[in-house]
């Protein structure tokens, strides 16, 4: 099988790079711009011995994803805008069931039915903060053909390596740009699978931290191993507890399964930031126009430099903090009316002067918005 | 001879949390007698539930059990019957879970004739929240959500089911636990989505706000409105009212939705079929 470089959208590459990762099960319900994912995902799975499902709606979409990793099986569901709202309550569920799985959001404009067709980076709040409850996200946002293939198998290689739902945040630019994709040798790629229970079953609880803040996880009907799942706060064995320091003791515990592996987690890009005056913080198509902007910059000789986080949540603090130390002024644009500048001022405070572009037209933040923006704090 | 209920139960989660007297228990019962006829393994079983006193049910057997959110029980079970067709997977719910919240994943499950043994505890009013009205409380009850009598009319949980295109629909109530386990047995065995609505007491809620507050008194009002499926074939529709069909109320052969699956993976595999 030779097709190592195809001509695919961005949506297409999603399912590709799925089955690539080893998952063998999608269920989702269409809706505009992330239906691709599932076309392909419906005609690629059964060749593989894989399940596609269209469910009756993204609430059960979810809840058939659940169900089928549980059973042991890598699985993923892709959804847009009002389906992202709708997957949030069964999105908490894996997080406190602590069971992998990848939900794909290729984000358009909103509230509500908003702009089907519009490209948007309006969900990038709800993407952490989206389900009630104190819970961990870890939340994906690659800029171009290449990367989104990358960072769907790292969204599968994190879910199963810390027991967690990740969140892959495309948008209708970077799920829909066709191009030329170069496929990494399957053979090379890293692909990560859940641990697995040493213990006999008799010995086996699905949330024992003796072997760390990430419990091994045996799979729905592996002999002997019967244990029980539920949505309410649990004790080690899986049954539902009130006893409030194992409560406390175990919240925390998800929460610090991530915090205490950021390195692993967060992945950034930085381009000429080392002589920069001014630092432009972009992700998702986005980025792609301040890239574009920066080079105009430069070759007008401003020292302009890009940060672009392809880890969204938990997002790179470490790194930004540095960028923050250098510049004078860090310029923030995106397809909302300021959400991700909150999380960067959050982190720089008074180190450098702060500006956003927040667009919500439905066209596209272009370069030379982005550019008019680095003259004026140039001047 | 006793019957070996512990070697299914996990026997430590005992006593149950249910009121005394609540048909649920009556139901779990059923429930493991069916699987011990069947001679199920264990391992080989997944048991999922939604939100309400009917979902605390898998907390008690010793299978691979999902307590999971309200309503939505039935599209856990989809994905794990979907990827492993070879097991059997039970879902227990309630009227509530079943038909408000979760009506919509109830009807399409019905309608893929998808191997699901659906068990709805239908006690008629939300146990677990207080006693408010569910889609299956008769007109006139009161429930704290209906303080002057309930006027929503009520769905017939058996032929929203065999309207949907669920291949075994059969209703009996917990005053029949042994003709109830029987059902079961014949419904487990069905290769196809199964629906069985139980018809059970809840005491605490519905019978208290309906002067039927003792279990034995309310489950003998719930018995008398039992006409069996014999029986009801003989009489007028006029004659029926206020009273509901019991036993196997419809069974047929269609074509499993794992099984047409599984045809489509041969195919794209290039084996068999065209
Ligand atoms: C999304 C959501 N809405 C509401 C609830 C609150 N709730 C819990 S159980 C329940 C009703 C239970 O009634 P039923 O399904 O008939 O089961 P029973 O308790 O009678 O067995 C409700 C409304 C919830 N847990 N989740």
């Amino acid at each position: 099988m030779s097709r190592k470089v195809r001509l695919l959208s961005g949506n297409e590459v999603v399912a590709e790079a799925a089955i690539a990762a080893g998952c063998r099960f999608y269920a989702g319900y269409p809706i505009t711009p992330s239906s691709e994912v599932a076309a392909v995902m419906a005609k690629e799975l059964p060749g593989v011995g894989g399940r596609f499902i269209q469910m009756e709606d993204e609430i059960a979409s979810m809840g058939a994803i659940i169900g089928a990793s549980l059973a042991g099986v890598k699985s993923i569901t892709a959804t847009s805008g009002p389906g992202f709202s709708l997957k949030q309550e069964h999105i908490g569920f894996a997080c406190i069931t602590e069971i992998p799985c990848v939900i794909v959001n290729v984000m358009r404009g909103g509230p509500s039915t908003g702009l089907p067709t519009a490209p948007s980076q309006s969900d990038v709040m709800q993407a952490m903060w989206g389900t009630h409850g104190d819970h961990p996200v870890i939340a994906l946002c690659p800029s171009y053909l290449r990367e989104i293939f990358t960072e769907t198998v790292r969204s599968f290689n994190l879910s199963e390596k810390y027991r967690t739902p990740v969140i892959l945040l495309l948008d209708e630019i970077t799920g829909h740009m066709n191009g030329r994709v170069e496929f990494p040798d399957i053979e090379e790629l890293e692909i990560i699978d859940r641990k697995k229970p040493t213990v006999p079953p008799d010995q086996y609880y699905p949330y024992d931290t003796s072997f760390g803040d990430v419990p091994p996880l045996a799979n729905f009907f592996d002999e002997g191993y019967r244990y029980h799942v539920t949505g309410l706060n649990h004790d080690k064995t899986g049954f539902p507890t009130i006893n409030p320091e194992l409560i406390q003791a175990d919240e925390e515990r998800m929460l610090r399964k991530i915090s205490d592996n950021l390195d692993d987690i967060i992945k950034y890009e930085e381009m000429n930031l080392d002589d920069a005056d001014i630092a432009l913080v972009a992700y998702g198509s986005t980025a792609r126009s301040a890239r574009a902007a920066m080079d105009e910059a430069r070759a007008k000789g401003i020292k302009v430099g890009l940060f672009r986080p392809i880890t969204l949540w938990p997002f790179p603090e470490k790194g930004l903090l540095k960028v923050a130390e250098k510049v004078h002024t860090i310029i923030v644009p995106e397809m909302n009316l300021g959400q991700m500048i909150l999380e960067v001022e959050r982190i720089v405070k008074e180190r450098a002067i702060l500006k956003g572009i927040h667009q919500v037209d439905s066209r596209p933040i272009s370069p030379e918005r982005i550019l008019k923006k680095i003259e004026e704090v140039t001047k | 001879m006793t019957f070996p209920y512990e070697d299914y139960l996990r026997n430590e989660k005992l006593p149950l949390l249910w009121c005394p007297g609540c048909g649920d228990g009556i139901v779990l019962k059923a429930i493991i007698r069916a699987i011990h006829k069947l001679g199920w393994k264990k391992d080989d079983i997944a048991m999922v539930s939604g939100i309400g006193c009917s979902g605390r049910t898998p907390g008690y057997v010793d299978f691979n059990t999902l307590h999971t959110t309200h309503g939505r029980p039935v599209s856990f079970a989809t994905g794990i019957k979907m990827v492993r067709p070879d097991k059997h997977v039970i879902v227990v719910s309630g009227d509530g879970d079943a038909t408000a919240i979760g009506g919509n994943h109830f009807i399409h499950a019905c309608r893929r004739n998808i191997d699901i043994n659906l068990i709805v505890i239908n006690n008629s009013i939300y146990g677990m929240t207080g006693g408010q009205f569910s889609p299956t409380t008769p007109i006139g009850i009161n429930t704290s959500t209906t303080p002057m009598g309930n006027i929503d009319p009520a769905f017939d949980i058996g032929q929203l089911a065999i309207a949907a295109g669920a291949t075994f629909v059969g209703r009996q109530t917990v005053a029949k636990g042994l003709m109830l386990s029987k059902m079961m047995e014949e419904g487990f065995a069905h290769n196809g989505m199964t629906v069985i609505d139980v018809i059970a007491n809840c005491h605490t809620q519905y019978g208290r706000r309906n002067k039927l507050g003792d279990p034995i008194k309310l489950i003998k009002f719930l018995q008398d409105k039992a006409v069996p499926l014999r029986k009801a074939e003989k009489m007028k529709p006029g004659e029926l009212e206020g009273k509901f069909v019991t036993g196997v109320l419809h069974k047929v052969e269609r074509e499993e939705y794992t099984d047409a699956y599984e045809r489509l993976i041969k195919e794209a595999k290039g084996q068999g079929g065209k």
